[in-house]
C-alpha cells in the first residue's frame, strides 16, 4: 500500500472536518459554532418597519420649537407659530427684526424659506427629506441596540435589512413576560418633552375639543396617571429629550421608583430661562404624549435636572430610564413580521430533525453497504466525513442552521451518495465489460467526473442566484445545499478514489468483484 | 447485489407516445387544479397569523373556537388539532403591528379560562411582507432557470437546455399539482422544497445527457434514437438507486418531520418520483423531439477540434516568432 495525494487530502478533509465541527458538536464555549436558528433553540425574531413620515413631522416640530425660543430669548414677537403639511409658517410682527429673523433661519439646516411681508414658510428640501428618512432608520436601529444591550439579554442581533427594515432576534427569550418586556422597551418611543401648560385656559381643559385647542395654539393631553383627566399645554414643547443626558432610577422620600434626569448645559439654560420667566405657572413633564406631574414652578431652576414619578415598579422604572438614556426614537416603529417559538418547541423540532437525520442516514448506510458490499463502505467514508465537512464549513462562517437547513442536510445525505453510486455502477460497467479492475476504476472515475462536475457546477451557480435574490430561508438553504455539492465532490471524486488507489493491488490481486463492488453476476 | 441486467437496452422511446400522453394529461390536470383549486398559502404569503398552543389536557377545540369568537381579529380563525389531541393550531387572516400589545398576547388573553395551556409559538407576517417575498422569490427561480438555460447550451446544445428546462418546469407544475389537491399548505419550506426539487431535476437530467453526449462522441452510431435508449439504459440503475436512497430520507423526514415540515417534506416526495420519471421517460425524449441531428453535432465537435489545433499552431508559431 502506498499513500497517494488523493488519500493524502482525505485526509487532511477529515481533519479539517472533525477539528472545526467539534465545536459545534460538543457546543464548547471556545472556537468558532454553528449557531441554532431561533426555530431551533427558541426566541423571537421580528422584522419591523419605521414610520419616517412621522419622523418628519417631529423634526418640523423640532425647528419650530427652536425658532419660539429664538424669538423668546431675543423678545422678537411673532404669531401663528405652526408646523404642518411639512411647512412651518409664523408672521413676524415687526418687520425691523427681519434681518436678525433672517439671519437665524439662514442656520437652519435643509430648509427653503419664503418670506414676504412677515409671513415667513420653512419647508424642507427634498434631500433633507431623503436624508432624514434615513437618519430615522439608522437612529432607530442604534436606539434599540443601545436599549437591547443594557437590557441584558444574550447575544441580540439588531441588523438593518433592505431599506427602512429592522431585523432583531432575540434568542435569549424564554418566557412571554420577557418577550412582553423586550418589545415594550423596544418600541417605547422614550420622547421626553417639556411643555408649558396654557395657564389662561386651563380651567375649561377637560370640556374642550381638540379642535378648538388646536385653535389657541394648543394640544390636549392626557394624564398619564388619572385617565380622566386632561391637561391643555402650549403646542411648541420648550425643550425635548434630545437634551437629556442622563436618566437614572432613584427613589423619593415615600421611597418609590423615580426617575431622575439631567440635561446637557443648552438644555439647562434653556429650562432655566423659561422657569425664571413663569415662576407661578405650570411646567408640564410630558413622556410619549402623556403629562407625567405638572408642578407649579416656584423660582428660576438652574442646573437642568428633573424628576419623572409615576407609579412605577422598580422594574418599569429601570425599562424606562433605559430608553430614556438610550434616547427617543426619532420615529415610531410597527411590526411587520413576527416569529416567536417558545424553547420547549424548538427542542421538540431538534428532537424530530434528528430522527430523521439518523435514521434517514441508518437506511441509507445500510442499503449502501448492502448493494455495493465493500464499494458501499467506501462510498459511506466518504458521505460521513462529507456531513462533517458541511458542518465545519458552516462553523467557519458561523452560519444558522434553521429548521429548513437541517431538512436540507438530511436531503443531502441522499444526494451525496449519489456521486458514489454514479462511480461505482460505471466500474462495474467496466468489469463487466471484460476490463481489468485498475483500469475499470480509473475509466469510471474519469467518465463520472464529467457528468458529476456537470451537475454540479449547474447546481451551484443556480445556489448562486437564490443566494443573491433570495430571502431569509431560502438564503440559508442555499449555502446549506452549495456547501453540500463542494463537499461531496472533494469526498466521492477525490476522496474514494484515493481509497480504492490504496487498495488497488489487493483488488487486482483478489479480484473478488462480489467481495469488492458487490456484483452477483459473473462477469464475462 | 444486481438490480439491472446491464446489457439490457430498454426502447424507451419505443413508447414515448404513451408518456407524452401521460405526462401531458398530468401536467394540465396540474394546471388545471392549481387554477381553479389555487393552493393554500401560509401565512409567509399571505400575511397573517398562527399561533400553536399546547394545552396539559386534550384540547377543547370547541371552547376554544368560542372564546376566539369574540375578537374580531379571529373573526374567520380556523382552530385545528396539530400532530397530538393536546396541541392546537389557530389561524387568522389578521395581524397587528403594534409592538406593545400584539396578536399573540391577545390569543393568550381569550384563551384564559379553557383550560392549562403554554403558547409554543406565534408566528405572524404583516401584509405588506408577503408580496415582497413573492415577486422576490418569482424573479430567483425565473433567473436560476435563465443560469441553467445557459450552462446546458455552453456544454451540451441549445436543444438539450431547452428539453432540460421543459421537464424541470413539468416536474414541478405536476408535483405543485399534487400539493394543491391535498391542500397542503404552501408556505417559504415549500418554496425550498420547489428549489431541491428543481436542483434534483436538472441533476438527474444531466446524469442521462452526459451518457448521450459520450455515446455520440465515442460511438459511430447516427441513429439518435437508439443512441438514447442505450444512454438511458446505461444509467438507469444509477438513476433508480439514487431515486431510492432519496427517497429513504424524504420518506423519514415525512414520517418524523411532523406537520411543522409537511410543506417541505410533501412536496419532496411527490417530486423524487417525478423528477425520477421524468429523466427517464422525458427529458430525452424532448431532445429527439426537437429535431436533435447527430451528424451536425459531430460536425460541431469536429469544428471545435479544428479550431482548438488550429489556435495551438498558431500559438506554437506566435511563439517560434514566425507570425
Amino acid at each position: 500500500m502506498k499513500l497517494n495525494y488523493r488519500v493524502v487530502l482525505l485526509i487532511f478533509a477529515t481533519i479539517f472536518g472533525l477539528v472545526f465541527s467539534l465545536p459545534s458538536l460538543t457546543q464548547s464555549q471556545s472556537g468558532a459554532k454553528v449557531t441554532l436558528g431561533l426555530d431551533l433553540q427558541g426566541g423571537l425574531h421580528m422584522l419591523l418597519g419605521v414610520k419616517t413620515d412621522e419622523a418628519l413631522t417631529s423634526q418640523l416640530k423640532s425647528i419650530a420649537s427652536g425658532i419660539k425660543h429664538f424669538t423668546e430669548h431675543n423678545d422678537i414677537l411673532i404669531d401663528g407659530l405652526s408646523a404642518s403639511n411639512n411647512t412651518v409658517t409664523f408672521e413676524l410682527l415687526d418687520e425691523d427684526d427681519a434681518v436678525v429673523m433672517d439671519e437665524y433661519l439662514k442656520k437652519v439646516e435643509g430648509t427653503v424659506i419664503h418670506s414676504a411681508k412677515g409671513q415667513y414658510s420653512l419647508a424642507m428640501t427634498p434631500t433633507a427629506i431623503e436624508k432624514l428618512k434615513v437618519q430615522a432608520v439608522d437612529q432607530a436601529i442604534e436606539t434599540i441596540r443601545n436599549r437591547l444591550d443594557q437590557f441584558g439579554l444574550a447575544e441580540p442581533t439588531v441588523a438593518k435589512q433592505g431599506v427602512d427594515k429592522i431585523l432583531v432576534e432575540l434568542p435569549g427569550i424564554k418566557t412571554a413576560q420577557e418577550e412582553q418586556r423586550a418589545r415594550e422597551l423596544i418600541s417605547r418611543a422614550a420622547k421626553l418633552e417639556m411643555m408649558a401648560i396654557d395657564e389662561d385656559r386651563a380651567m375649561r381643559a377637560n370640556e374642550m375639543t381638540e379642535m378648538e385647542a388646536a385653535g389657541f395654539e394648543d394640544k390636549l393631553l392626557d394624564d398619564a396617571l388619572e385617565p380622566k383627566v386632561k391637561h391643555l399645554v402650549h403646542e411648541i414643547a420648550i425643550l425635548d429629550g434630545t437634551m437629556l443626558t442622563n436618566a437614572q432610577v432613584g427613589y423619593d422620600q415615600n421611597n418609590r421608583p423615580v426617575i431622575n434626569f439631567s440635561l446637557n448645559s443648552e438644555g439647562a439654560q434653556i429650562f432655566g430661562d423659561f422657569t425664571g420667566k413663569n415662576v407661578g405657572k405650570r411646567l408640564a413633564i410630558v413622556l410619549d404624549g402623556k403629562v407625567y406631574s405638572a408642578p407649579v414652578i416656584n423660582e428660576r431652576i438652574g442646573g437642568g435636572s428633573g424628576q419623572i414619578s409615576g407609579n412605577y415598579t422598580t422594574e418599569e422604572a429601570n425599562d424606562l430610564s433605559i430608553a430614556l438614556r438610550s434616547g427617543a426614537l426619532l420615529a415610531p416603529i410597527y411590526m411587520m413580521e413576527k416569529r416567536s417559538v417558545g424553547p420547549s418547541l424548538g427542542a421538540d423540532s431538534i428532537k424530530a430533525s434528528l430522527m430523521a437525520l439518523v435514521s434517514g442516514f441508518g437506511l441509507v448506510i445500510l442499503f449502501m453497504m448492502f448493494y455495493y458490499k465493500l464499494a458501499g463502505v467506501i462510498a459511506n467514508f466518504a458521505v460521513v466525513i462529507n456531513l462533517f465537512i458541511i458542518l465545519a464549513l458552516m462553523s467557519l462562517m458561523g452560519a444558522t442552521l434553521t429548521l429548513p437547513g437541517m431538512a436540507g442536510i438530511v436531503l443531502h445525505i441522499g444526494l451525496a451518495v449519489d456521486a458514489n453510486i454514479i462511480i461505482n455502477e460505471r466500474i462495474r460497467e467496466g468489469l463487466r465489460a471484460g476490463l481489468p479492475a485498475r483500469r475499470a476504476i480509473t475509466e469510471g472515475y474519469s467518465k463520472a467526473m464529467r457528468a458529476i462536475l456537470d451537475s454540479n457546477v449547474t447546481q451551484i451557480l443556480a445556489c448562486t442566484i437564490l443566494y443573491v435574490y433570495g430571502t431569509g430561508a431560502v438564503k440559508g438553504f442555499a449555502v446549506t445545499l452549495s456547501m453540500g455539492l463542494l463537499a461531496s465532490m472533494l469526498t466521492a471524486i477525490v476522496g474514494s478514489y484515493g481509497i480504492y488507489q490504496l487498495f488497488m493491488d489487493r483488488i487486482e490481486k483478489s479480484k473478488n468483484y462480489s467481495l469488492w463492488f458487490g456484483m452477483t453476476r459473473k462477469v464475462a | 447485489m444486481e438490480l439491472f441486467k446491464e446489457d439490457k437496452i430498454y426502447n424507451f422511446l419505443g413508447k414515448g407516445k404513451i408518456f407524452f400522453v401521460a405526462s401531458f394529461v398530468l401536467f394540465f390536470l396540474a394546471i388545471g387544479l392549481i387554477a381553479i383549486k389555487g393552493f393554500s398559502f401560509g401565512i409567509d404569503f399571505t400575511g397573517g397569523t398562527v399561533v400553536q398552543v399546547k394545552y396539559t389536557n386534550v384540547a377543547p377545540i370547541v371552547k376554544i373556537r368560542e372564546a376566539l369568537a369574540k375578537n374580531e381579529l379571529f373573526k374567520h380563525a380556523s382552530v385545528t388539532e396539530f400532530g397530538s389531541p393536546q396541541e392546537i393550531i389557530i389561524k387568522t387572516a389578521a395581524s397587528t403591528d403594534g409592538l406593545n400589545k400584539d396578536i399573540g398576547d391577545t390569543t393568550k388573553e381569550l384563551l384564559k379560562g379553557t383550560g392549562d395551556f403554554e403558547i409554543r409559538r406565534v408566528d405572524m407576517v404583516g401584509p405588506k411582507v408577503g408580496d415582497e417575498l413573492r415577486t422576490k422569490g418569482l424573479t430567483a427561480f425565473l433567473l436560476t432557470l435563465v443560469a441553467i438555460m445557459a450552462t446546458v447550451t455552453f456544454r451540451y446544445e441549445w436543444r438539450f437546455a431547452l428539453a432540460a428546462i421543459i421537464a424541470i418546469v413539468h416536474d414541478i407544475v405536476i408535483t405543485f399539482g399534487f400539493v394543491s389537491y391535498f391542500e397542503v399548505d404552501f408556505n417559504i419550506e415549500s418554496v425550498a422544497a420547489l428549489l431541491m426539487i428543481l436542483g434534483y431535476s436538472i441533476h438527474d437530467t444531466i446524469i442521462v445527457y452526459d451518457r448521450i453526449r459520450e455515446h455520440i462522441e465515442e460511438s459511430k452510431n447516427t441513429d439518435f434514437v437508439m443512441i438514447v435508449n442505450e444512454a438511458v439504459s446505461r444509467t438507469q440503475s444509477r438513476t433508480t438507486l439514487t431515486s431510492l436512497t432519496v427517497f429513504f430520507v424524504v420518506l423519514t423526514l415525512f414520517v418524523f418531520g411532523g406537520d411543522i415540515m409537511l410543506g417541505f417534506s410533501f412536496p419532496m416526495l411527490i417530486g423524487v418520483i417525478v423528477g425520477t420519471y421524468s429523466s427517464i421517460f422525458v427529458a430525452a425524449q424532448l431532445v429527439v423531439w426537437t429535431g436533435f441531428s447527430v451528424d451536425s453535432y459531430r460536425q460541431m465537435l469536429a469544428e471545435k477540434v479544428k479550431n482548438r489545433i488550429e489556435k495551438e499552431k498558431m500559438r506554437a508559431q506566435f511563439e517560434q516568432g514566425i507570425v
